[in-house]
């Protein structure tokens, strides 16, 4: 089955901003809706504190400040988005370990914004923990833009 | 006296270990340090123990907890002191490539 995120046109266009703000270096925000649902109504971005154009960790007020946000608007933090500026938009083997850790939601998104072509390309994946391979933990789900 | 006296405090949770604290995201808890806190939130809800705090009951490393605002790692970890009111945040380490 082939899963459907639906994404706020208005949030899309921040995450695109947010991308090309920060280039050459990695983006990253917080991708919040409501709670249990396929739909992305906010990104709230949230600063690289690796300031890496290779890796991206969420500086921890930066997460804190969109979770209270989130919950003050009834809504959830349903996923992360984050920019590859030198690969295409899917999880790399640092991801892929970093999603599966305990403190990330099993449910949260994976989105990624690749702007390694000079133009965007945004794909979304949950990502779970697979002992036989690490790939094989990768499920895409299409992103659907809407209004 | 006011060095070791309890302080009443907030911690704050985020969404992935509500449901380990029957939904809240935050809790008021009382204790002189950020350890004592801790040791207080893990045995009021057991089921948060192992996602915050490791075998040697040291603070994970996915995970950041905040006073007011400031990372412990800076502060005097889990030694460092609370005041009544204050907030502690515990936070998900969340990090990619």
């Amino acid at each position: 089955m082939i899963s459907v995120l639906h994404l706020a046109r208005t949030a899309y266009l921040e995450i695109l901003a947010e991308a090309w703000r920060v280039y050459p270096l990695e983006a990253c925000g917080l991708l919040v809706g409501p709670g249990g649902s396929n739909s992305i109504t906010q990104f709230h971005p949230v600063h690289n504190a690796a300031e890496s154009s290779r890796v991206f960790t969420l500086d921890s007020l930066g997460y804190m400040k969109a979770e209270r946000a989130a919950d003050d608007a009834g809504l959830e933090v349903l996923g992360v988005l984050h920019s590859h500026t030198h690969t295409s938009a899917y999880p790399s083997p640092t991801d892929v370990a970093e999603a599966t850790q305990p403190l990330v939601p099993t449910t949260w998104r994976w989105a990624i914004v690749s702007l390694a072509w000079g133009y965007p390309e945004l794909r979304s994946f949950v990502i779970s923990d697979n002992q036989e391979s690490p790939t094989a933990g990768i499920a895409e789900e299409s992103v659907v833009l809407s209004d | 006296m006011s060095e070791t006296a309890s302080s009443t405090v907030t911690v704050r949770l985020p969404t992935v270990l509500r449901p380990q604290a029957n939904g809240q995201s935050t809790v008021e808890l009382s204790g002189a340090t950020v350890g004592e806190v801790v040791t207080a939130l893990v045995s009021e809800y057991p089921g948060l123990k192992t996602n915050i705090l490791d075998d040697d009951g040291n603070v994970r490393k996915f995970v950041n907890v905040y006073v007011n605002d400031e990372d412990i790692r800076f502060l005097d970890k889990l030694d460092t002191p609370v005041e009544a009111g204050a907030e502690v945040a515990i936070l998900p380490a969340v990090a990619g490539g």
